[in-house]
């Protein structure tokens, strides 16, 4: 991925300082996916392969428009269709809502990482995996919420959408955005977007029959790279397994915090144990340690 | 389309019926969302399923297939009853308030038919279909003799402006559409009465309380012109537009979605039998010189006598004339009537279906096949099959092998059968759409032109190459053995740089026309000098100094250049009109009948979406699109705004020789119809539908078994039959798949992604079933009703066809060959199947 002129603001098993951290005043970037006027053409689809340069898989038909069950480790951008029947009259609607990588706030699959470098998160808030740093432990993908990295079983190694890294770095926006034709996706700022996507749900209450339209960006993660207008925001289950309330899986949690300071403790109280053994008994015969004082993370 | 796709972002109201653009057109659609998002306008969707265009719209009905002309009879109803209509337009500007002769009788008062049914030959004598008035007419109808000369239009017409006169088109229209109720509408489409009432509001809540500010446009496709009454069901869109007061406006019109880029430039420059470029009628038998073929095909004007008509065709001698000069050079003279005696002379059907009814027969012994799979296209793929079979040759130029080329291998043919095929077929590689140059003519008239952006691979070449070598060739044993009659080859023009490869600008420079001596303007003393190109069509002559390959392209390639080339993208009225973008037919103008944008006195009736207005000033129509009138007919004088029917006014009531099937649009069903008609059960059918004959043609009803209505569509992932060649499009769509309702597949027992065998009479489609909620099954004049959908994208030759990884049949081998008596379009949409598990 080209790094041109983005900085890193975060990175994977990581110990001391990152460079870009604090340094720069430059604003996050965001993609706006108005479901309310998605066609679910596929558009972005095909645009991601090609951008990308990504290799055609089989397809089986499975009683439905959309491609394939879920996103793949060399498909980034899959438009989820879902036929839901409205509640208040009966009426059906078809759901078409463009899934891929949300690039959060507070990553999910960065913070599961173990190998330095394997995801960094730039200083636009884009989250990006660098496959070289990769060890394939699979770990970001029970560290995302949303189910989207995937792993190339052949090399082991884990892919998703780079918000077109390469495209944003030179100033254009990502693939999927140029080939939209109804205009449903919408890129720039992160606080242009969300006013943008404020005005649209607005307009959805007020002249769509649409009461509970609403944005989707969700706090648990510390807000999304990609946000969503819904025709319900009360109910983001419905278009596809959209999580209402998404947070990074409680065991990445307790890994990354209280069992990582718990082992923390435990390892310094090994090396302080092993100096009071020290000591009392002295060194081993005929044997001497080198030892490390800082304690690694994991 | 009377307006354009840019102009969609202008409406208030949109009804999206027969057409599916967020499917087949996902690019124009950015205009109907651009108008949602910024004008709060709404979608209505009537469609046989819930489709993706039905995802972002207001409100969804869904019809039964083929019921199309009951819907907007009944919205039709509904507007004069509720007074939702636009009273000053519809008196002005349309044939409301003229009178239609007595004798002239409705189907409700004539068994299911109009007045003058023959039902021997099938056919109408339509001298009772006109209006009441002095001269013409009558005298001319009272002829005797074998062959009458055609009825005509009267002179003067007899008119109310009142519109109280039982006997005026808007009394006969009232009274017509009267029987379509809302219970009426719901026996025969299937949509709730309380649903299709809550559309009927919707739609025409633009005129509530006579407000004429909004506009509201209909936007169609194939899924009207497919049937046996396609014609008809835009008839009735239209009168509806004119009823609502909606055409010329900005936002408004009746617009045609074409299906492939450039479709609507196949039809201007006569990719039909019965036209000429830019829509002059061919010459027949009977028309033995120039002149009777001239008299016969301009109109004279015919008109309340205080009114003024325009009476454009009124023309058509300067565009005949400019035409012959083209073709045919300094071998057209004044003398031998242009030259018009080499002319073919079109002497019955020659259309799409006929054709290879005639190949079947073995009238027609070969087929050059370019730009179209005609064994997949269909109808009736068998009986094209069939067809081919008994041919001498078919040539086809394509980029890939397809189900024409080897039709001679289609699955079911055994090896014997194989060596007893006689059919030579060359095949030749043919460039693609990337690696030719020339123009494309979109849906909204406009002329756009492209670059090559690859070489051509191989051995393959361009088409015009092609054709032109074989053109050569025919003319070199024409000037060598002589032959019947060699004039019109020998003669046809042939001036291109490259004759064996001519380029497309050189094409469409001859196509806009030059001037063949010089010309005088005697009203701005504008000067053309000879050999100079035309800067528009009101320069074309009948004398034989102009010529002219399609009048209506007259001003695409002029001295300044090639108007199509152009690029400026912007847009002072901020109405969509994009004046320097491509050029668009005619003269530039982007959207037709303008004029009606205005009232009576020529103000525009919304003054914030200002098309064009009187100055009274400069005593002259100007504006921001170019206006389509006489540009100083005074508005007190009274033209009619639509200058291309010889009333000057738009048909509400299609007189005389208009329309085969009558003068106002009825509802017949399909010809494959699970119910007998609910409004005249004798007379089901559209009565001037004529079934074919062979072995291969044969028509089912539910008495047969066949009792599920079916329907055929096209994908967004997919382009008709040639992408399933690429890799990218069959990941996305990888296998064909058959549309069916929860209800049907419980009933049946059906999971989604079991294999189904759907059959008609006439063939068998085997693939996937998608079961879905988008489809509901209906009650249909008191019977559950099922309806499916069909995909058509898929065949015997592709990727997974030839990894033998589906059944490798055709959705065409269903369809029936039947057509609508006006276009002869076949009817794809709507006919009678049963299924099953395969």
């Amino acid at each position: 991925m080209s790094q041109a002129i983005l900085r890193v603001q975060k990175i994977s098993g990581h110990a001391g300082s990152v460079p870009g951290e604090g340094t720069q005043r430059e604003y996050t970037v965001c993609k706006l996916i108005d479901t309310t006027t998605c066609i679910g053409c596929k558009a972005c689809e095909v645009a991601c392969m090609e951008w990308n340069d990504l290799p055609f898989g089989e397809t089986v038909f499975d009683n439905t428009y959309q491609t394939m069950p879920e996103t793949r480790w060399n498909y980034w951008n899959l438009i989820l269709f879902n036929e839901h029947v409205r509640e208040e009259d009966g009426s059906l609607m078809w759901l078409m809502r463009k899934n891929q990588c949300m690039h959060c706030a507070e990553p999910g699959c960065l913070a599961a990482c173990p190998a330095d470098g394997a995801i960094v998160q730039y200083t636009n808030g884009i989250v990006d995996f660098q496959q070289a740093n990769c060890i394939g432990c699979g770990y970001c993908i029970t560290g995302c919420p949303f189910d989207i990295p995937k792993m190339n079983p052949k090399t082991h190694r884990v892919f998703k959408c780079t918000l077109c890294t390469d495209r944003v770095s030179e100033g254009l926006e990502p693939a999927c955005i140029k080939s939209c034709p109804t205009g449903c996706l919408h890129f720039g700022s992160k606080d242009d977007m969300l006013d943008l996507a404020g005005k649209r749900a607005k307009q959805l209450r007020e002249h769509s029959n649409f009461p509970h339209a609403g944005v989707y960006d969700p706090p648990g993660v510390g807000g999304t790279g990609v946000i969503y207008v819904l025709h319900d925001a009360t109910k983001p289950e419905i278009y596809g397994g959209l999580p209402s309330d998404p947070h990074v899986p409680w065991t990445v949690k307790l890994w990354k915090g209280p069992l990582k300071w718990l082992g923390n403790v435990a390892m310094v109280g090994g090396l302080i144990g092993l100096f009071v053994h020290y000591l009392r008994f002295g060194p081993k015969a005929r044997e001497e340690e080198d030892i490390n004082p800082s304690g690694g993370k994991p | 389309m009377t307006n354009g796709w840019v102009d969609m972002k202008n409406t208030d109201m949109m009804l999206i019926m027969g057409g599916n653009p967020a499917e087949n057109h996902p690019c124009g659609f950015k205009w109907p969302v651009e108008a949602k998002r910024t004008r709060n306008a709404k979608i209505i969707s009537v469609d046989p399923r819930f489709t993706r265009t039905s995802a972002v719209a207001d409100l969804f009905c869904q019809i039964r297939a083929g019921t199309d002309i009951a819907f907007l009879g009944g919205v039709v109803r509904y507007a004069i009853e509720n007074n939702r209509i636009a009273k000053d337009y519809l008196v002005n500007y349309t044939n409301a308030a003229f009178i239609v002769k007595g004798d002239f009788k409705l189907p409700a008062d004539t068994d299911g038919v109009f007045s003058g049914f023959d039902a021997k030959s099938q056919s109408y004598d339509k001298s009772t279909w006109n209006y009441a008035g002095t001269a013409g007419g009558d005298a001319a109808h009272a002829a005797s003799g074998s062959a009458p000369p055609a009825p005509k239009l009267p002179e003067k017409v007899e008119f109310d402006l009142t519109l109280q006169n039982p006997n005026c088109v808007f009394q006969l229209l009232r009274k017509h559409y009267s029987r379509y109720t809302p219970e009426m509408v719901e026996r025969i489409t299937g949509i709730p009465r309380e649903q299709f009432l809550k559309a009927a509001d919707l739609f025409t809540s633009i005129r509530k309380d006579g407000d004429m500010k909004k506009a509201g446009t209909i936007i169609y496709a194939v899924g009207w012109t497919q049937h046996t009454f396609g014609t008809q069901i835009i008839r009735t869109a239209a009168m509806l537009q004119l009823l609502l007061g909606n055409v010329g406006r900005a936002g408004g019109g009746v617009n045609a979605l074409r299906g492939h880029s450039n479709i609507q430039g196949a039809t201007d420059m006569a990719g039909i039998f019965d036209n000429l470029p830019g829509y002059l009628k061919v010459p027949t038998p009977a028309d033995t010189s120039f002149d009777a073929w001239i008299k016969r095909i301009t109109p004279t004007s015919s008109k309340p006598a205080p009114w003024d008509s325009f009476n454009y065709w009124g023309n058509t001698p300067k565009f005949a004339a400019s035409y012959l000069k083209a073709l045919f050079g300094d071998a057209a003279t004044k003398q031998n009537g242009f030259a018009f005696d080499y002319l073919p002379k079109v002497d019955r059907n020659y259309s799409w279906v006929q054709l290879w009814d005639d190949m079947y027969n073995g009238v027609v012994k070969g087929m050059l096949a370019f730009g179209m799979n005609g064994v997949a296209i269909g109808p009736d793929s068998q009986k094209n099959i069939d067809a081919l079979k008994k041919a001498d040759w078919l040539v086809v130029g394509e980029i890939y092998p397809d189900e024409t080329s080897e039709f001679w291998k289609s699955p079911g043919i055994t090896q014997g059968e194989m060596k007893q095929i006689q059919t030579t077929v060359y095949r030749l590689p043919c460039a693609g759409f990337a690696e030719k140059d020339g123009s494309f003519t979109n849906s909204a008239r406009w002329l756009l032109w492209k670059n090559t952006a690859l070489p051509t691979p191989g051995d393959a070449r361009l088409d015009q190459a092609i054709v032109a070598q074989i053109f050569l060739k025919v003319r070199e044993l024409y000037k060598k053995d002589g032959g019947k009659f060699p004039d019109p080859i020998l003669n046809l023009t042939w001036n291109y740089t490259v004759p064996t490869s001519p380029s497309l600008t050189e094409v469409l420079k001859e196509v806009n026309g030059k001037a063949l001596a010089d010309l005088e303007d005697p009203a701005t003393k504008q000067q053309i000098k000879a050999g100079q190109q035309l800067p528009g069509f009101a320069w074309l002559k009948d004398d034989g100094t102009t010529s002219c390959g399609n009048w209506i392209y007259c001003g695409s390639f002029t001295e300044a250049g090639n108007q199509t080339a152009r690029r400026d993208p912007s847009d002072p009225s901020n109405l969509g009109l994009h004046p320097g973008w491509g050029w668009s037919w005619p003269a530039n103008r982007r959207v037709l009948y303008n004029r009606a944008s205005c009232d009576a006195d020529g103000k525009p009736w919304d003054p914030t979406r200002k098309q064009v207005w009187w100055n009274e000033t400069t005593q002259k129509w100007v504006g921001n699109d170019v206006p389509d009138f006489k540009v100083d007919s005074k508005p007190k004088d009274h033209m009619g705004p639509f200058i291309m029917n010889p009333e000057g006014v738009g048909r509400i009531f299609a007189p005389l020789g208009a329309f085969a099937d009558g003068p106002f649009p009825e509802h017949y069903e399909p010809i494959e119809s699970p119910i007998d008609n609910p409004l005249h059960p004798a007379q089901t059918h559209n009565p001037v539908v004529k079934r074919f004959k062979t072995p291969d043609d044969k028509y089912a009803t539910p008495k047969d078994g066949y009792t599920v209505v079916c329907t055929t569509y096209r994908l967004t992932e997919l382009y008709h039959y040639w992408t399933k060649n690429n890799p990218m499009n069959v990941q996305l769509v990888p296998e064909p798949f058959v549309e069916i309702s929860a209800q049907m597949a419980d009933e049946m027992g059906i999971k989604g992604g079991e294999k189904v065998k759907v059959s008609s009479i006439r063939g068998e489609y085997i693939a996937k079933a998608m079961v879905t909620k988008r489809i509901k099954s209906m009650m249909i004049d008191g019977k559950k009703v099922y309806q499916i959908g069909i995909p058509i994208h898929q065949g015997y030759r592709g990727i997974k066809e030839d990894e033998g990884k589906d059944a490798r049949t055709l959705v065409n081998l269903l369809t029936p060959t039947v057509f609508d008596p006006n276009a002869y379009t076949p009817e794809f949409k709507g006919f009678l199947v049963k299924l099953e598990r395969a």
